[in-house]
């Protein structure tokens, strides 16, 4: 599938994740939260970039690794990204949802 | 004399003397296992457990028979290994060891979660992950009168991960068999985005849960028990009432593994993950659960595993490079109820396909879709598993790394 946002076209899977980070702007990130009706803040940036920093390096996105990110407590990832933070979250900084074998 | 050490007996560290008893030569290496546990489970047996599909005695064997004659058999409590030291401290020795594989697999971890442990806990609330567990909620179905059954899982990784699933259709059949599923509500809960996560698997089975009438909850992350109210609560503040709840708690490596400093947060062994060398000490190696590779935590992956891993720790042994082999194989039946099942085959980077299992064009089997025939191929594994896994015997045409061949890639790789 196609996506496109601020004039450039993106491959996004069928539930909206971009296919290669390498397309991700920040633009882009800012389009497809206001798509989840986010208004993003520093704050909102912050865990963005821990997010992707976690995929670069093949560690598995969790809660619990949310938890022990030392950068946001659950709580507060709840408040910034409401319903189902980890899903919404993800879209955003166009890394892959966590997955499970099916 | 050289000495090898594998930690634990079950399905990885059993398949793993098997191999190596005829491959190292006797007179120059000793392998020991050493494992507490006098009861080998044949652990996919917990699912049909609670159901009356099995019974007690089929799902558990001594496991002494099926260490292989030439291997040193311990039945003691493992303190913590030694890294630097080259030694395994057991609960009244010490072994030393110049390889060691670390086979310690995973269990579940019920503490970690507030509440779980409460007033409920084998009342209310079950888990199949453990024999006990299974046999405690075969006792409840039994006499259960019906209501709000939710199946739940915690956290990921979990062994097995499609059991929970599995447990709800076997429900849905159980209920209807019994001819009360009308008084059963039974929903489904996940804190992933769905029950099935990537496209071919939603497209070609999102079918079954509406087909079953069972409800879904996706992205909860579950915060507490309510042992007064009888719900789960996420982190959200989002609620689901519960009559009956099983549950598949969050899984953690042996605790062992954490006592030796050797553990990620969950007490799993980062590993390579295509030698399966651990990342921090050349000359210990892990298999099965209790590694933290990105694949499955499934019997069929510890077998293929089991194979490179045996051609590279012969490699090592004689001072060559390891091969970069394992590929994240896997290859699950799925019970979908009322005597079908699915099949799915994948790996690290390409998702379940469709086509046929073997055989190109032939199967007998199919891939991603409910069969009959697959449901057979599902029991006839425990025979398998006792007879010819464990054992560390090929499965006929099955190979260690996953084959293209019949399969029909209809979606883009990872």
């Amino acid at each position: 599938m196609d996506l496109n946002i601020a004039g450039i076209r993106l491959d996004v899977t069928e539930d909206g994740y971009l296919t290669d980070v390498s397309q991700w702007s920040k633009e882009i990130g800012q389009e497809i939260a206001k798509n989840e009706g986010i208004e993003m803040t520093d704050r909102h940036w912050e865990v963005i970039s821990w997010l992707q920093e976690q995929v670069k390096n093949d560690v598995a996105l969790s809660i619990r690794g949310i938890k022990k990110s030392g950068v946001i407590d659950i709580k507060e990832f709840y408040a910034l990204f409401p319903k189902g933070p980890l899903k919404v979250s993800t879209k955003i900084a166009g890394v892959p949802k966590p997955k499970s074998c099916i | 004399m050289k000495n090898l050490v594998i930690l634990g007996a079950g399905t990885s560290g059993t398949m793993m003397a098997n191999h190596l008893v005829s491959k190292l030569p006797k007179d120059d290496w000793k392998i020991t296992i050493v494992d507490q546990y006098k009861t080998h489970y044949y652990q996919p047996g917990f699912l049909f457990l609670p159901f009356d599909t099995y019974t007690e005695d089929q799902v558990k064997k001594v496991g002494k028979k099926f260490i292989p004659k030439g291997v040193n058999y311990i039945q003691k409590k493992i303190d913590k290994i030694l890294p630097e030291d080259n030694k395994v401290a057991l609960e009244d020795e010490i072994l030393e060891y110049d390889l060691l594989i670390i086979a310690t697999g995973s269990k579940i971890a019920p503490e970690e979660t507030e509440g779980l442990l409460g007033p409920l806990w084998k009342k209310d609330i079950f888990d199949f992950y453990t024999f006990e567990g299974a046999l405690a909620l075969r006792n409840k179905l039994r006499e259960w009168e019906g209501g709000k059954l939710v199946v739940h899982l915690t956290e990921m990784p979990i062994k097995c991960p499609v059991a929970p699933l599995e447990f709800a259709f076997l429900a849905d059949s159980y209920f209807t068999k019994k001819g009360m599923r009308d008084k059963v509500e039974i929903t489904y809960v996940t804190p992933l985005s769905g029950a099935f996560t990537k496209p071919t698997s939603s497209k070609s089975l999102g079918y079954l849960l509406s087909e079953k009438g069972i409800h879904m909850e996706s992205d909860f992350a579950i915060e507490r028990v309510d042992n007064e109210t009888k719900e789960i609560v996420d982190y959200g503040e989002h609620k689901i009432p519960f009559d009956l709840l099983v549950t598949v708690p969050t899984n953690m490596g042996d605790d062992l593994i954490e006592r030796s400093g050797l553990g990620d947060d969950l007490n799993f062994v980062p590993t390579h993950k295509h030698t399966l060398q651990s990342v921090e000490h050349e000359n210990i190696f892990v298999i099965g659960d209790a590694t933290n590779v990105p694949a499955s935590k499934a019997g069929s992956v510890a077998h293929f595993q089991a194979e490179t891993l045996t051609d590279n720790i012969l490699l090592y042994l004689e001072g060559s490079q390891l091969k970069e082999e394992f590929d994240g194989h896997a290859n699950c039946f799925i019970e979908t109820g009322h005597n079908k099942a699915l099949l799915i085959d994948f790996n690290y980077t390409t998702e379940p396909v469709h086509g046929t299992f073997p055989f190109a064009k032939i199967g007998p089997l199919k891939l991603l879709k409910e069969s009959v025939f697959n449901h057979w191929g599902k029991l006839a594994f425990r025979w398998i598993y006792w007879n010819m896994l464990l054992k560390g015997i090929a499965i006929p045409f099955v190979s260690r790394n996953m084959s293209f061949k019949g399969k029909v890639l209809d979606i883009k790789k990872n």
